[in-house]
């Protein structure tokens, strides 16, 4: 859906999305490292668990929500994403006590 | 790394690092006001100038002259004094300006004396059938992919909509070597008659020559599609195809990416959980505070600046940004204001800044079809309640958007009516047959963003505090 740009030059960050590995660059925030890495990162929503992908890109949607390092219903547009970070996608509500 | 504010009371609070909080920002700093600015993202800029201190873009003529217009703002705040924290979640604001920020995961409390809001504005809801599907996005998304990540489109792409950024993305994509198919023009044909009275400003400012520029570079490159007025996007799970009405024809292309765009309007939640009173604008067809000339609301010490004080585009919201700050300064320390730019020539400057606009507001008054959907066309994307659940509940009495929130939850999402809000106010009042005016918004009230219950039983309690909920 989305490629980087050649100019785009700054150092590469290791994520875990799901588990796997996966490259990142520095400044990226999860959401947009998500849509550069071609992995499915669409979430189920909790109403209906129907799939979404980031709308807004800037804090006010909603649909980039995900689970960061254990924590659920993180906006992913608003997260800048460091070395290391695991990300999961998130299937529906978020879970009590995570 | 979590930075808590430095002190509990600040002459001047600024929310939001865009155009109109930099500027209002560093001018109340500068004149010696204990300034504190705080913003939900990563670093300065807010949209317009996204990423001006960390974009990976670094061929200039790419994100063009006016994007690095927004690197003299930054470098003004940081020459000044102003205390900037950044990644800062504002969930409460009350009417005594006293200030409830969320950052890294824990809450702190400031008290302003003068309080500057400048949450700008976000883009207007365009519920059209599919909107919700994986791929549909708008073009502010992205537009800040672009600039804060150099991400472009690769697949089939689809533009649709109108106004100017519509054009600035399509061009700044192309430059970057992205990919657009097809560019699908929603404004309306009457619309260029109705702007016509407009148009000597227009002519005059110096938004025409880039806009036609931009438009000829675009046009150049891609096939763009005037006069459309039907517009869905569709797919299972994931968007596979845009079909749109031009001229009375249908017509069906595959497309991975549907980037949508019909205008912005104004962030208004935190200003309204304040009680600050808004009105119906009915030209730009959205909420817009209620302010004096310098950018004071209905709440005494609170003054907004920039988008979220209604659309004038980023010049004037920097204009606006000084004007509230220069207010602030004359009324907490009026020696200092001698040194600022006069109120007369911020004014010269303002006016300057918002020739133009009427006419674009006239031309790009987006289509009643793209603003009011129908049927199972989704209108709250948190809750997924459709046209048809809204046209019901005001079947069976449900009166205006406080009333729908019982029926349908709509609104009551983590999105808080953002992406909703304006659709039912105008669903509800052309159901109704009465004004937006009339028919009303939500009720907004803090937190207006979500925290956690641990986040709030983890602020610090005093003696009293607890005394007054605890038995005995």
């Amino acid at each position: 859906m989305f490629k980087r740009s050649e100019q785009d030059k700054r150092p590469q960050v290791q994520i875990f999305v799901d588990g796997v590995a996966v490259a990142a660059r520095q400044g990226d925030t999860v959401s947009a490292a998500l849509l550069a890495s071609g992995v499915d990162a669409r979430r189920a929503t909790a109403v209906s668990g129907v799939p979404r992908l980031p709308y807004c890109m800037m804090g006010v949607c909603f649909d980039c929500l995900v689970t960061i390092d254990g924590i659920g219903n993180r906006q992913g547009c608003l997260v800048p994403v460091a070395e290391g970070m695991q990300i999961e996608i998130q299937k529906g509500k978020r879970e009590i006590g995570r | 790394m979590t930075v808590a504010p430095k002190r509990e009371d600040y002459d001047v609070v600024v929310i939001g690092a865009g155009p109109a909080g930099l500027a209002a920002a560093a001018t109340a700093a500068e004149a010696g006001l204990s300034t504190l600015l705080l913003d939900e993202n990563i670093g300065p800029g807010g949209q317009v100038f996204r990423a001006i201190s960390s974009t990976p873009v670094t061929d200039r003529n790419q994100l063009g002259a006016d994007y690095w217009g927004g690197a003299d703002l930054v470098q003004a705040l940081r020459a000044s004094n102003a205390e900037v924290i950044h990644r800062a979640t504002v969930w409460s604001l009350d009417r005594n300006l006293d200030i409830a920020v969320s950052i890294g995961g824990a809450s702190a409390f400031v008290k302003a004396k003068r309080v500057i809001l400048a949450t700008g504005a976000l883009e207007r809801p365009f519920p059209i059938p599919g909107w919700t599907l994986p791929g549909v996005m708008t073009a502010g998304a992205a537009q800040t992919m672009l600039k804060s990540s150099a991400l472009v489109p690769d697949g089939r792409t689809v533009i649709a909509g109108q106004g100017p950024l519509l054009w600035l993305l399509a061009a700044q994509i192309l430059r970057l070597g992205g990919r657009i198919d097809r560019i699908l023009d929603t404004t309306e044909r009457g619309n260029y008659f109705a702007a016509l009275p407009h148009a000597f400003a227009f002519l005059t400012s110096p938004y025409f020559a880039k806009g036609l520029s931009m438009m000829r570079e675009v046009k150049a490159k891609v096939q763009v599609v005037s006069g459309v007025t039907e517009l869905a996007a569709a797919g299972d799970g994931q968007l596979a195809s845009v079909s749109y009405v031009t001229g009375g024809k249908r017509e069906t292309i595959p497309a991975e990416l549907l980037l949508l765009h019909q205008g912005v309007v104004p962030n208004v939640n935190l200003a309204m959980s304040a009680d600050v009173e808004h009105r119906w604008d009915d030209l730009q067809l959205c909420w817009s505070p209620v302010l004096d000339t310098n950018g004071n609301s209905s709440v005494a010490g609170i003054a907004i600046a920039g988008d979220g004080a209604g659309i004038g585009g980023a010049n004037a919201a920097v204009v606006r940004g000084r004007i509230a700050a220069r207010a602030a300064v004359e009324a907490l320390a009026p020696a200092a204001a001698a040194k600022l730019p006069s109120m007369a020539a911020l004014r010269a400057d303002l006016a300057k800044a918002e020739r133009g606009r009427v006419f674009l507001d006239t031309l790009f008054r987006p289509a009643p079809q793209f603003r009011i959907p129908s049927g199972d066309t989704i209108v709250c994307r948190c809750e997924e309640v459709t046209a048809k659940d809204v046209l019901d509940s005001v079947a069976i009495g449900a009166t205006g958007p406080n009333q729908l929130k019982a029926y349908r939850r709509t609104g009551m999402g983590p999105c808080q009516g953002r992406l909703c809000g304006l659709t039912v106010t105008e669903l509800m009042a052309q159901a109704r047959g009465k004004s937006p005016q009339e028919i009303g918004y939500y009720r907004l009230r803090a937190p207006v963003k979500p925290i956690t219950l641990a986040e709030l039983a983890a602020v610090p309690k005093s003696e009293a505090d607890v005394k007054a909920v605890v038995r005995g």
